[in-house]
């Protein structure tokens, strides 16, 4: 594309190139390059958008656009933040809206974006010896577990997925424990598999689970808000850019760049159209003609009240 | 890089994986590994060649350091060279978080004591006779030193070899201080053929991991098969 764009440019002439100068960085000669170009970009994320293969999927247009590479790397939400509390990265992609704001709160994390979304799902065996089928809550579903004591496979290993987990028991107002709840420490398709072997329940993104899904005998017994699900059950996922106030080695420049590219119509359009095994696994939420201000600032807050 | 034979491993067992991922996974491995073992020989020949030809008090307790050294974990060393080379740590301006470098510390910090004590227990092996037919024959302390040496040669490959296989199959702390990183084309920058094994056990691909184990495992049977067949064609020289 590049190349035909150059031959086009001499064929007009100089003149015309002058004209276009608007356009020379798709021309691209190294004199050209923005200055980033040869930098890196860390960006610290989760497995869910790592192992789905997306990020393999569009980071290419990104790197060619400034010149750059992009080290994703895949941690899980609690340790992609940490991470980047530690100055180790310079952007982070992830998903668990409260370790988020406690982030923002603390001022390691700026300019705050929502990215994209998906749900998770309650999949279990298809016997579903806790009979949760049908249940249109998800908090009831996971009473019913607990009260049947059916075997249910916890991630354990504080990703967005786990917290999400976690949430979902405190709204339900239980504390699970005993022989029936294992916490694997692992990750979603490490879970997925325990729970299949185990005939247990466990709570899954619906991408991971998508991915796996023609090798495990587990079916969606509750479905999340995208198959009109319980609203409880969405996974929202955001990026900001690590706080160069804080960190002053942080790549600021670069992961501002990122941010901007991937919440564009066109990143957008990219992750809209990645697809596995025929089913679109992310929703983009970036792009919006209505304004939405909650996604720069921790969920609820406002100038008027006390909250700094 | 002679790196033509490795190259041909993914055309033979045809994996699900893109041009290009597995040989660099195993050029990262290699490199990180070899590198590693190297610096450690290099640093814990000396160390324990001074340990088998000196007394001093205390040594019993370094040597009990040492052996204590290889039970060490790894995800532990990990952790430890996290704190060093992070943004915030001692090295973090040196900016070797995810980083190959970063790797090669952790692999050799796991790799010492395991090579210090197989040398040192190869070295205090050799026999008392041996030193004294050389001390009797004349020999100053260096050339005592190059005799015990040359025969506890065998012993010393052996430890190199156990300070290798312990660092080309750990996973615990390359995947903390390297990140795990391909390209989005999939070439590998720090992951190892460990990690890319963890990765893919993560998402429940277990024959593609029990695969790329396969490799792991046939190119440490490789590496011993050189360095046995170079001792072997060292003592035919001789």
């Amino acid at each position: 594309m590049t190349i035909q764009r150059r031959d086009f440019m001499k064929a007009i002439g100089v003149g015309a190139v002058a004209s276009t100068a608007g356009c020379s960085q798709l021309g691209g000669s190294d004199a050209d390059r923005p200055d980033v170009a040869g930098e890196s970009l860390t960006l610290t994320t989760t497995t869910s958008t790592y192992d789905t293969g997306l990020l393999d999927e569009i980071h290419p247009d990104f790197e060619e656009m400034y010149g750059v590479t992009v080290d994703a790397v895949a941690q899980g939400t609690g340790a992609a933040l940490e991470s980047a509390r530690n100055g180790d990265s310079d952007v982070v992609m992830v998903h668990a809206r409260g370790l988020e704001d406690e982030f923002m709160r603390n001022g390691y994390g700026v300019n705050r974006r929502d990215l994209m979304f998906n749900d998770f799902v309650i999949v279990g065996p298809e016997s579903d010896p806790a009979g949760i089928q049908g249940t249109a809550s998800a908090t009831e579903a996971l009473t019913t577990i607990a009260e049947a004591e059916a075997p249910f496979v916890s991630r354990g290993d504080n990703s967005g997925t786990h917290t999400k987990e976690l949430n979902l028991w405190e709204a339900a107002g239980i504390d699970p424990g005993g022989d029936w709840y294992q916490e694997t420490g692992s990750g979603m398709g490490e879970a997925l598999n325990i729970a299949n072997q185990q005939g247990a329940y466990t709570l899954s993104d619906r991408g991971t689970f998508i991915s796996q899904r023609s090798e495990i005998d587990l079916t969606i017994l509750v479905q999340g808000p995208i198959e009109d699900g319980p609203e409880i059950l969405a996974n929202p996922y955001g990026i900001m850019a690590v706080n160069p106030g804080v960190h002053d080695n942080a790549n600021y420049d670069l992961a501002m760049a990122y941010i901007g590219w991937i919440t564009s119509p066109g990143a957008q359009d990219a992750i809209s159209d990645y697809q596995m095994n025929g089913e679109q696994l992310f929703f983009p939420e970036a792009v919006s003609e209505d304004p939405d201000f909650q996604q720069y600032v921790p969920e609820g807050w406002s100038s008027d009240s006390s909250d700094q | 890089m002679p790196l033509e034979p490795i190259a041909l491993l993914p055309a033979v067992v045809d994996l699900p994986f893109r041009e290009g991922y597995v040989s660099s996974t195993i050029y990262v491995s290699l490199y990180v590994s070899v590198t590693a073992v190297t610096l450690s020989t290099l640093f814990s020949v000396p160390v324990a060649i001074v340990l088998g030809f000196t007394d001093f008090p205390g040594k019993q307790l370094v040597k009990s350091i040492i052996n204590t050294g290889m039970g060490f974990p790894s995800v532990v060393v990990g952790l430890l060279v996290l704190f060093t080379v992070s943004n915030q740590g001692p090295l973090g301006p040196l900016d070797l978080i995810f980083t190959t470098e970063a790797m090669i510390m952790s692999q050799f910090v796991l790799a010492t004591p395991p090579i210090t004590a197989i040398s040192l227990a190869a070295i205090t092996g050799v026999s008392e006779n041996v030193r004294d037919a050389a001390r009797v024959l004349g020999g100053t302390r260096l050339d005592v030193a190059l005799v015990v040496i040359k025969e506890a040669r065998y012993g010393i490959a052996t430890a190199v070899l156990a300070g290798f296989g312990r660092a080309i199959s750990e996973v615990g702390s390359v995947l903390i201080v390297g990140g795990n990183i391909t390209s989005a084309e999939g070439i590998s920058k720090t992951r190892t053929l460990t990690t890319a094994i963890q990765l893919e056990a993560r998402q429940g691909q277990y024959e593609t991991a029990m695969v790329l184990g396969a490799i792991l495992v046939a190119l440490v049977l490789v590496v011993n098969a050189i360095v046995v067949r170079f001792g072997d064609t060292e003592a035919v020289n001789r």
